[in-house]
């Protein structure tokens, strides 16, 4: 049934009629709506069955999920940024232990400078930590994938991660058709682990690993990665039998199959690309949108057949690697490995900036007439920067440069001090 | 003959075990706990204190003494000769396990005891057992304890267990979440004072002037400062849980005895049990029991139950002594002997142990003050 619900709201419900067992919750904005809502669900009994348990720090309530999950329950918990940040340890180490957690990540720049807006400088910063990683383009897709997400994970005895962008996303109101409780119950079985924690045929779980095992105990996590790959497909293919609409999978695509240039994107941005990929259609060019849903583990293939025919892919990303650049346009640079199309980066987005059809339109523009260079920043204010490198330039010191450029600014908080 | 061999003199003290409470026991003995017959049980051997067993009828002697003790850690681990910590987790989980019925499940934080009982392939636990990391061990049990709950497995007991590194330094906040919650677990403490598995470096946990690879016995003010550390029974008595208590391997029955008892408990459970360890601190690997109990013997470790936090009982010093034998046997104190040596240090240590006896009561009356302390 389609009710107008934020985004948060709609994943919390969701999250609820697949019956965790074990929430933690830590607030950190732009999560909070979600375990605000989840806690009173788990209050009015709505769901029942479920310990909530409101933790210290995020590396506590991924490792109450971790403790929870290896004793047989279906565990949950979401987190934000500097939060993610602050588990990480704990992130890898659910993957290591292969306890299929279900995480929402509420995408959100990291800091310093500390800024609560959207971006994907978190989901990158555990791209290896050996999670399935699923973007959702919408908040219908945010609910649906959180469903696809536990029974992937626990099919494949490894953690998943809905990543959601922040504000934009979970704080927007916008019709969702909420997965029904029969429906939920009939996709998603009840977890049965392979390995738990029970006194009546004690295992130890978590012992040391050296040399001579650990780059196997490794390789099986790619090769258990790649299986994941695999079921990707299948079980959206199930979600849409089931549910009736088409979430998830590894890649969508839209109007790229005569494309001779291809956006690449993840996240709600992917919607604002497509109106303006519209509008260039109109005027006759031949641009086309793929969006990655599985970041990891990299649908390789699907990509490569998605992108082959084009000329020219512009992969637009909310994160980068600084000394670098882009890392989603890398990892579609290897997959296109001996294929013709050049990648360009374009990185858009940062700190929750918004990333508009007419900044869009120049860029999609740049790559129609072959103009843009391998990477670009986008809006980048130029004279801003430029002040501060002349600054750096006069004066050599060491320490942050956030205060100096809210001060050109003339942002009152860079007056503080 | 070693002293510690002789004969015991629980007869001499009294004639049978009831009787031998009287003499040297605890005071404010928790009559109506689980347990609480075997903790009036005080045997005393001649000039060592070693706790016996032998006398005792068989319901009240130790777990370890059952033959039917679960050896939940088992022999053939990679622990060195002599270790605390080894002694430690046996004691009490094999206690845990005889008072969960064997409906236990353990969390073991990063440290020594995780690496020289689980190298794999091979595993020394013969009980549930799940190691995640340094830091989280509370939080893992709590998210077992949740798991149980949820399951309507109530049977089952959740222990979660570390090192003082993962204790009162790099754990603590996770320690202090699971208190401040009351999350249904007993946390056991193995405290040998230092980062042993790293190759002895100071922890919070680290007395003042012992010597560790990073509190070198160099300078005018050798090994760990003074005014530092945590004192980890009282933080936990100050969350105002159920059960702290403290214990040593030294002394079984009190040992076993706490951990039953807290086993046995609802709510957030904390014992801390001090684990001489002979590699960081340069004891002979026979001497471990006989450094642990001098410990308690100073004043320096008191040994105590608290709760709801509050002191409910404290274990006397029997015949106390200073301070010189209890660091003399150590070499991670030995810059503190010798020509000219560092009696001003030692004092300040003894000044420690005085303040804990009084701040504890560790002394009956008819024992003597500081001041009258014995010879060993």
């Amino acid at each position: 049934m389609l009710e107008q619900i934020e985004g948060s709201r709609a994943v919390a419900k969701t999250v609820a009629r697949c019956r965790p067992e074990v929430v933690c919750a830590y607030p950190i904005s732009p999560q909070t709506h979600i375990i605000e809502a989840i806690g009173a669900l788990v209050r009015s009994g709505e769901l029942a069955r479920c310990e909530f348990i409101n933790v210290e720090s995020e590396f506590a309530a991924m490792s109450v999920a971790i403790g929870a999950s290896a004793a047989g329950a279906r565990a949950y918990t979401a987190t934000a940024s500097q939060g993610l940040l602050f588990m990480i340890e704990a992130v890898y180490n659910a993957a290591g232990l292969g306890l299929p957690v279900v995480m929402t990540l509420a995408n959100r720049a990291v800091g310093a400078p500390i800024n609560i807006w959207n971006d994907h400088s978190d989901a990158m910063a555990v791209r290896d930590a050996g999670w399935v990683q699923l973007f959702a383009e919408t908040n219908q897709e945010a609910a649906d994938l959180h469903v696809q997400a536990f029974r992937l994970a626990e099919e494949l005895s490894v953690p998943v991660m809905v990543c959601m962008d922040g504000f934009v996303l979970t704080h927007a109101f916008e019709q969702v058709d909420v997965p029904e409780q029969d429906l939920v119950d009939a996709f998603l079985p009840p977890y049965e682990p392979r390995q738990v924690l029970d006194p009546a045929d004690p295992v130890s779980i978590g012992a040391m690993v050296g040399p001579e095992a650990f780059e196997e105990v490794r390789y099986l996590a790619h090769v258990r990665q790649l299986a994941v790959l695999e079921q990707i497909p299948v079980v959206a293919a199930e979600f849409e039998r089931t549910f009736g609409r088409r979430s998830g999978g590894l890649v969508s695509s839209y109007r790229a199959e005569d494309a001779e240039v291809v956006v690449v994107a993840l996240g709600s941005v992917l919607g604002t690309i497509k109106d303006t990929v519209d509008e260039r259609r109109e005027q006759g060019e031949r641009i086309g949108v793929v969006g990655i849903t599985s970041f990891r583990p990299f649908p390789r293939e699907a990509v490569r057949q998605v992108l082959s025919a084009a000329r020219q892919v512009v992969v637009i990303e909310k994160a980068f690697s600084i000394g670098f650049g882009g890392v989603l346009a890398t990892d579609v640079a290897m997959a296109l490995q001996g294929l013709p199309p050049e990648v360009v980066s374009v990185v858009a987005g940062l700190g929750g900036r918004p990333i508009t059809t007419v900044s869009l339109r120049r860029v999609l523009q740049a790559a129609v007439n072959d103009r843009l260079p391998p990477l670009t920043f986008l809006d980048l204010d130029e004279d801003l920067v430029r002040h501060e490198l002349e600054r750096m330039a006069a004066t050599r010191r060491s320490g942050p440069t956030a205060e100096n450029l809210l001060r050109d600014l003339g942002v009152p908080s860079g007056h503080i001090g | 003959m070693r002293r510690d061999l002789l004969p015991t003199d629980a007869v001499a003290a009294g004639g049978t075990p009831e009787a031998a409470d009287t003499g040297a026991g605890t005071s404010g003995a928790i009559g109506d706990d689980p347990g609480a017959g075997r903790q009036r049980l005080r045997f005393y051997q001649v000039g060592s204190f070693a706790v016996g067993n032998r006398l005792a009828d068989p319901s009240q002697r130790t777990v370890q003494s059952d033959a039917t003790r679960s050896n939940s850690l088992d022999s053939g681990h990679r622990a060195c000769q002599g270790c605390g910590e080894a002694l430690g987790a046996r004691y009490a989980l094999d206690a845990a396990m005889r008072a969960a019925g064997g409906q236990l499940v353990a969390v073991n934080a990063t440290g020594c005891l995780e690496v020289f009982s689980t190298p794999y392939p091979e595993t020394s636990w013969r009980i549930a057992w799940l190691h995640s990391l340094f830091a989280n061990a509370p939080a893992v049990a709590t998210g077992v304890a949740a798991a149980m709950r949820v399951k309507g497995r109530s049977d089952v007991r959740v222990v979660a267990q570390a090192g003082d590194g993962g204790t009162v330094d790099i754990g603590f906040g996770c320690l202090s979440g699971m208190f401040e919650r009351n999350d249904d677990v007993l946390f056991i403490c193995y405290d040998n004072e230092a980062y042993m598995n790293t190759g002895v470096q100071r922890s919070g946990a680290t007395p003042s002037a012992a010597r560790t690879a990073t509190t070198e016995a160099i300078g005018p003010d050798p090994g760990a400062p003074f005014g530092q550390g945590k004192d980890l029974p009282r933080l936990a008595m100050a969350h105002g849980i159920p059960y702290v208590a403290t214990a040593t391997v030294a002394d079984l029955h009190d040992l076993e005895d706490k951990i039953e008892r807290a086993t046995l408990m609802r709510g957030a459970r904390y014992v801390h049990v001090l684990v001489p360890c002979p590699l960081g601190w340069g004891t002979a690997s026979a001497d471990t029991i006989a450094v642990a109990r001098l410990a308690t013997q100073t004043g320096l470790f008191p040994v105590y139950e608290a709760k709801n936090g509050s002191v409910t009982s404290v274990s006397k010093i029997r015949r106390v002594q200073p301070v010189e034998a209890y660091l003399g046997m150590q070499k991670r104190f030995a810059h503190l002997f010798g020509t000219p040596g560092r009696p001003d240090i030692v004092a300040r240590i003894q000044a420690i142990a005085d303040d804990s006896i009084a701040r504890f009561g560790l002394l009956d009356s008819h024992a003597g003050e500081p001041a009258e302390r014995g010879a060993r």
